[in-house]
């Protein structure tokens, strides 16, 4: 039911027309960060007021929205979020990714490859993927618009030469058509390869930080690396213990109080579509089908 | 007083129709050289539907707008000013720049950002006869392999991508067809 006191996807048209055209240049020139004039949304800051922005500027009345959550359907942020946009916007909803033409996420791309009807919106925290070497707005300006990014591949090779290999696991630096260094959002670094070639159109909001930024569809994206220590995306390395997915990222659920855990899919509707197929994990429960 | 002519050709309703129009948009220059379906608004002629849809999405009284003289007509002018409201200014100083290609020329006056801001920079509308025969080749961001397209000429778009991530970014509209070429893709002669 949608909320007749708010304007269709709450935001007002001005804002709309604001957000429409800095992603427009966002896609004109890929991964590069267009700031625009943020507004306060009716969640804190850290929720996803980026992408909700973003979400609310790219929403039609026809659209299906799907919200997640670390690939959760069910948490707190997504459900919210889900919930804010059918007042507001009275749009359908899904958890199933195939059925979704607008997906927020909010660090993780789905497992099942998208299509060229479906836009990907993120939530952003920090866009800057050289803020905490270089503090200053100024200077990292400066630095894109020269293409300056010997800083982020020294702060890799410190990885390698503390810790014998890049330890960056999530918001992993990446090179979007030759051009732009871009953070790709704190998504683990196993959905990097994610990022390239996608025939989804893949927008990026950061709320706090006034940014959004663009990739189009099939955009050359390439993981920051070195030859001798190539990227490498990287999971735990065990099988889904509820449907026994050996090639989905997984996350760690501590069970007990003697060590015992699981590993699940983070992707809830991947895993769920999984075993409504009859894949079966070490420990899904019997009878399940 | 401005002839009531000018305060029609609106959308109908404004916050789902330029929701829908956005989409055309997003799409067309997420992909450039597709052709796109965009409708909505009923401007005065020889604006089109697309040009005119464009114009409700996207500019305000935040973007100062140049009228080609191919467009700048006093039905035009008054359209604009009552649905719009964008002030009108020299091609120099323009956001977004509306008319034919010919009357756009030359394309180097146009704003192409700055290397600290590429996105201070114009976004021109084209009205063409025909968004069809394709005349280019267009490669890079947003097409898988390639695409072809109708450009009103091969030279200045060329031109504009050996500056990137300076330089403009294109709407081309015909009757409801829209497409868009960006900054940065390549283009080569069919």
């Amino acid at each position: 039911m949608t909320d007749a006191a708010y304007n269709f996807a709450y935001l007002d048209e001005a804002t709309k027309r604001m957000i429409r055209r800095a992603l427009l240049k966002g896609l004109a020139i890929p991964g590069y960060q267009v700031p625009f004039a943020s507004r306060e949304m009716p969640m804190p800051y850290g929720w996803g007021t980026g992408g909700v922005q973003v979400t609310a500027a790219c929403l039609t009345p026809g659209d299906t929205l799907k919200v997640i959550d670390q690939g959760a359907d069910d948490t707190t942020n997504a459900v919210s979020i889900r919930k804010f946009f059918e007042r507001t916007a009275g749009v359908a909803t899904t958890e199933r990714t195939a059925g979704a033409s607008v997906i927020q996420t909010r660090h993780r791309i789905p497992e099942k490859p998208l299509t060229e009807g479906q836009i990907l919106v993120y939530q952003v925290p920090i866009p800057e993927p050289l803020r905490f070497l270089e503090p200053r707005e100024s200077e990292t300006r400066r630095m894109h618009a020269l293409e300056e990014y010997g800083l982020m591949h020294v702060k890799l090779y410190e990885d390698v030469a503390r810790h014998g290999a890049i330890a960056t696991s999530y918001a992993y630096p990446v090179r979007v058509e030759g051009r732009y260094v871009m953070d790709p959002s704190p998504i683990p670094k196993f959905d990097n390869p994610k990022l390239s070639g996608m025939a989804a159109i893949q927008l990026f909001g950061a709320g706090r930080e006034q940014r959004v930024y663009a990739l189009p569809p099939y955009s050359r994206v390439v993981s920051l690396d070195f030859e001798d220590h190539p990227f490498e995306p990287t999971k735990a390395d065990h099988d889904c213990d509820l449907c026994g997915a050996s090639a989905s990222y997984l996350d760690e659920v501590i069970t007990d109080d003697a060590g015992g855990r699981m590993f699940v899919c983070s992707d809830t509707d991947y895993c769920a579509g999984r075993r409504a197929a009859g894949q079966r994990g070490r420990l899904a429960p019997e009878g399940e089908a | 007083m401005a002839a009531p002519a000018a305060l029609a050709g609106g959308f109908a309703r404004p916050a789902e129709d330029a929701a829908r129009a956005f989409r055309a948009c997003l799409e067309a220059m997420a992909r450039p050289g597709r052709i796109e379906q965009i409708r909505g608004a009923e401007p005065p002629a020889p604006l089109s539907v697309a040009a005119g849809s464009v114009l409700l999405t996207l500019v305000d009284d935040t973007t100062p707008l140049f009228l080609a003289p191919s467009h700048d007509r006093p039905e035009i002018r008054e359209w604009i000013a009552f649905h719009c409201a964008a002030p009108l200014v020299p091609a120099e100083d323009a956001a977004v720049a509306l008319g034919s290609w010919e009357a756009l020329h030359p394309a180097g006056r146009f704003r192409t950002g700055t290397p600290d801001y590429p996105d201070r920079s114009a976004t021109l509308i084209v009205e063409m006869p025909a968004l069809t025969p394709p005349n280019a080749r267009l490669t890079g961001p947003g097409i898988e392999t390639a695409h072809e397209a109708r450009l009103p000429e091969i030279a200045a778009f060329q031109e504009n991508r050996v500056g990137f991530p300076l330089g403009f970014d294109c709407y081309f509209t015909s009757g409801s067809g829209l497409a868009a070429l960006p900054r940065s893709t390549h283009v080569e002669a069919l």
